[in-house]
């Protein structure tokens, strides 16, 4: 017979407020098995955890209830405290009786204890048929991959190798350097954007511990924490990356220039083979082989002609490798709201009508207009620049209700840097609402108002037309209760963030969740900002949710602090909560094999009895994380989910029927 | 209404002589509202202190000196006191008056027909001279005879004298303020 005990916790008024505590003790009494029932005020203090392990000791408990909160809170602390004293961990049920009841049912307290007392009696159904569980152990991978070679990115591989351990950096692009890279200034101190990047793409290149892919991609992941496999695609380069010697002389030479620049947020053209910047790391070009004329007519050649590396092979195919990790950092960086979806706006028709980047490459003296703001209609300076916030965010209609954090900023920054350099200029800013809320930003913006003269309309521009030489800017300014009318050489739109478009494609790699918005989900949006539902995998930068540089490296840094403290240890523990087929019963179906989210079902021949041998379903008790759909899915009832296997569920249905 | 911005505008040679009068910054203002909070005459205002403010920052010219906001202020300087950013509200209505009384373009007439005759009374009797002041207002406001009956009331409880009484003149006070108002090249650029 099983010796039971059930402890209720009142968790201070939580959850005595409406259950009525003694009741529940009283009837849990009376349960067979149950030897011993009681309450205390917080069971999971320290008191509270040392009356159940004195408890078990003195009654010679085997099994323990604990009529609580829910067990995602605090499962582990009460199984810890079983252990302690002297049970197997497993040997614990929780009856959840805090979400699943005080809090839900306040309003009607009799109900709510009769629903507690049937909680605690269905737990105690449970436990009568749990069996002792063995933890697991795996190996670790002490190496990390970061994908995404932003500042995020590059924050969190320099941070992850100065604690000792390799990483490898995989970028998409043909260099690292993200976003910041093609930022002028930053804001609120005006330093120079490449200035302070550049030093940091030079330590990553220079750095021993960390393995830079750029032109690649994450292909496949499968494995679970400690122990990722993942493919990555290393798309062809066509330059041979031993040999280049990074002289430019191909670039220079290479007749096709018709694609626009993508680092130039296409206001100007690039080459067919090219280096997205000047200070590229790597600083070896690609063949784009999409606009290269000799992959479109087998003629031309030129950049092997010129190259005096030899460097240039056309022969060059996408690769895969398969590498292994211990953890996984996401940071692949934001998109850029695309405005054409705005009618009054002009639907991304009106040349003089530009974006936020687009500025910012003009008036950085890197960019391609060496820092002169030109007009793309006429090349004209303008005088009259309208700025307008909030495009593509705090816009229900056009499913972008968040705000995107930095426009604020980046828009008032802009202004400055025009006044700053054109003298004469003057720039009106449309907002809804200033949120200038980092470390000297509200500072800044009004610095950018009363020192620059950059007029703030608070209200929406309703429309743009294109004049013969100008565009009238049609909006309110709700401070004075006038509608406005200017006329402006330019207009630039804060264009909000977004995930990149292949986030989604790479969360259903990783399995971790995104939200309604695209970003992906971390585990606690307080106490868990980094980590994801998918231990291993952790996240930094925009890729979370819009953010600026400080925030971004600050969570680069806490991220890599984490991956440290993950592949610090000797080994991982592995819940012992997994399927087990039965092979007796199996009939080699291959439903679970299919149904399994996380391929973690083989199918292999085994030798049943002597000289009957059948190919039969097998749990890779590493990868299996316990959803329990193979479980629900087999036909034969061969296959059980440990900790919840059919009899105990069938004990706690019976408990149900027999009331 | 639609009004038009542009450079033009947002410098405006108004906005300028107010900054330069009051010496004050126009564009320091973040429209807060404080100043419209805790105004005590912003009930009877037409446009509320923090809306001129915002009009002069657009150069609303026009509107501003239509507005009979600057002529209701009292000068309490309840604004002043308040302000987050430091701006002196009073002094830029003040600001605003001496602009509208230069270029006669006040849209109320009683109020600077008082400050006239309110000044001269104290330029030479030293103080107010009630009789006096109430009598020559009535008369140039155009109402001669609208405080009359209270007045017969008063002078026969004694109240009001015929004669005033004179705390010594500051006809010389005035004459140096006059002075120096002319020489000042502030007010010779502006006025």
């Amino acid at each position: 017979m099983a010796r039971i005990g059930v402890f209720i916790c009142h968790c201070g008024s939580n959850i005595a407020g409406v259950v009525s505590v003694e009741k529940v003790v009283e009837a849990a009494q009376t349960l067979p098995g149950v030897r011993v029932s009681m309450d205390y005020k917080y069971m999971c203090s320290d008191p509270g955890q040392n009356l159940i392990i004195n408890t078990i000791k003195e009654q010679g408990l085997d099994r323990v209830v604990v009529g609580s909160c829910s067990p995602r809170m605090h499962e582990n602390t009460f199984r810890a405290s079983v252990e302690r004293a002297g049970l197997n961990p497993y040997m614990l049920e929780i009856a959840n009786i805090r979400e699943h009841v005080s809090w839900v049912h306040s309003d009607n307290k009799d109900a709510a204890t009769d629903k507690a007392i049937k909680l605690v009696e269905l737990a105690v159904a449970k436990v009568r048929r749990n069996e002792p569980l063995q933890k697991m152990y795996a190996a670790i991978e002490k190496r990390a991959l970061v994908i995404g070679g932003g500042i995020a990115g590059i924050q969190a591989a320099l941070d992850i190798a100065a604690n000792g351990y390799k990483v490898m950096l995989v970028e998409k692009e043909p260099s690292i350097g993200g976003r910041m890279s093609q930022l002028d200034k930053t804001f609120p101190t005006m330093d120079c954007s490449a200035c302070i990047l550049t030093p940091k793409m030079v330590a990553v290149a220079q750095n021993k511990n960390i393995t830079l892919q750029t032109y690649a991609e994450v292909a496949e992941v499968h494995g679970y924490v400690g122990n990722f496999e993942v493919k990555i695609k290393k798309k062809a380069r066509f330059v041979n990356m031993a040999k280049c010697i990074g002289c430019g002389v191909c670039t220079e030479k290479c007749p096709s220039k018709k694609t626009l620049s993508e680092f130039n947020a296409n206001i100007a053209a690039r080459k067919a083979i090219y280096t997205p910047f000047p200070q590229a790391v790597p600083n070896i070009p690609v063949i784009d082989k999409d606009s290269c004329l000799y992959f479109a007519t087998g003629k031309c050649k030129v950049c092997e002609k010129v190259c005096p590396a030899e460097a240039i092979d056309y022969t060059q195919e996408d690769e895969i490798i398969t590498e292994r990790f211990g953890a996984i950092v996401v940071a692949t960086g934001y998109d850029l709201y695309d405005h054409s979806r705005y009618g009054e706006y002009g639907y991304g028709e009106i040349p003089d009508v530009i974006t936020g980047l687009q500025l910012e490459r003009m008036i950085n003296s890197g960019g391609p207009t060496g820092g002169h703001v030109k007009r793309p209609s006429d090349g004209k300076e303008p005088e009259t620049v309208v700025f307008i916030q909030c495009v593509g965010s705090r816009d229900d209609a056009k499913g972008k209700p968040y705000c995107s954090r930095v426009c604020c900023m980046y828009t008032a920054k802009q202004a400055l840097l025009l006044k700053e350099h054109y003298p004469n200029s003057q720039a009106f800013v449309f907002y809804m609402d200033i949120r200038a809320a980092g470390k000297g930003y509200e500072e800044f913006v009004q610095r950018v108002q009363t020192e620059y003269g950059v007029v703030y309309l608070r209200g929406r521009v309703s429309r743009i037309y294109e004049k013969k030489d100008h565009l009238l800017v049609k909006g309110v300014d709700t401070l004075s209760g006038q509608q406005v009318e200017i006329k402006a050489d330019m207009v630039v739109l804060a264009t909000g963030l977004e995930p990149k478009k292949e986030a989604q494609n790479l969360a259903q790699l990783l399995h971790i969740g995104y939200d309604q918005n695209g970003f992906y989900t971390e585990l606690h949006p307080k106490l868990a900002p980094v980590e994801t539902q998918i231990a291993g995998v952790y996240l930094a930068g925009c890729c979370q949710s819009p953010k600026d540089i400080p925030d971004t490296v600050a969570q680069a840094s806490a991220t890599a602090a984490k991956v440290g403290a993950l592949l610090s240890q000797e080994s991982l523990e592995i819940e012992p909560m997994i399927s087990e087929v039965n092979p007796l019963l199996c009939s080699g179906c291959r439903m679970c094999y299919h149904a399994c989210p996380y391929s973690a079902i083989e199918m292999e021949d085994k030798e049943i009895r002597r000289g009957d041998v059948r190919c039969v379903a097998k749990v890779l008790t590493s990868v299996c994380k316990g959803c329990g759909v193979c479980a629900a899915g087999c036909y034969c009832k061969a296959i059980d989910l440990k900790g919840w296997t059919d009899r105990q569920l069938m004990e706690e249905i019976g408990v149900l029927r027999y009331r | 209404m639609r009004i038009v911005l542009g450079k033009e505008q947002i410098e405006s040679a108004f906005k300028k002589k107010v900054e330069i009068l009051s010496n004050q910054r126009i564009l320091s203002c973040y429209q807060c509202g404080k100043c419209s909070a805790g105004c005590p005459i912003g009930y009877e205002m037409d446009y509320l202190p923090n809306k001129i403010i915002r009009m002069l920052q657009l150069g609303m010219t026009d509107d501003v000196m239509k507005s009979k906001t600057p002529w209701l202020c009292a000068s309490c300087q309840t604004c002043t006191t308040r302000c987050p950013r430091e701006i002196d509200v009073a002094r830029v209505m003040d600001a605003i008056r001496i602009i509208a009384q230069v270029e006669n373009r006040s849209p109320v007439k009683e109020i600077p027909i008082f400050n006239q005759i309110f000044l001269k009374s104290v330029e030479f009797t030293g103080r107010v001279f009630e009789v006096g002041v109430i009598g020559a207002y009535n008369f140039f406001s155009l109402n001669p005879f609208k405080d009359i009956p209270l007045g017969i009331k008063m002078f026969l409880k004694g109240k009001l004298s015929l004669m005033p009484h004179s705390a010594g003149n500051l006809r010389g006070l005035f004459k140096r303020v006059r002075e120096k108002e002319k020489r000042s090249a502030v007010s010779d650029q502006l006025l």
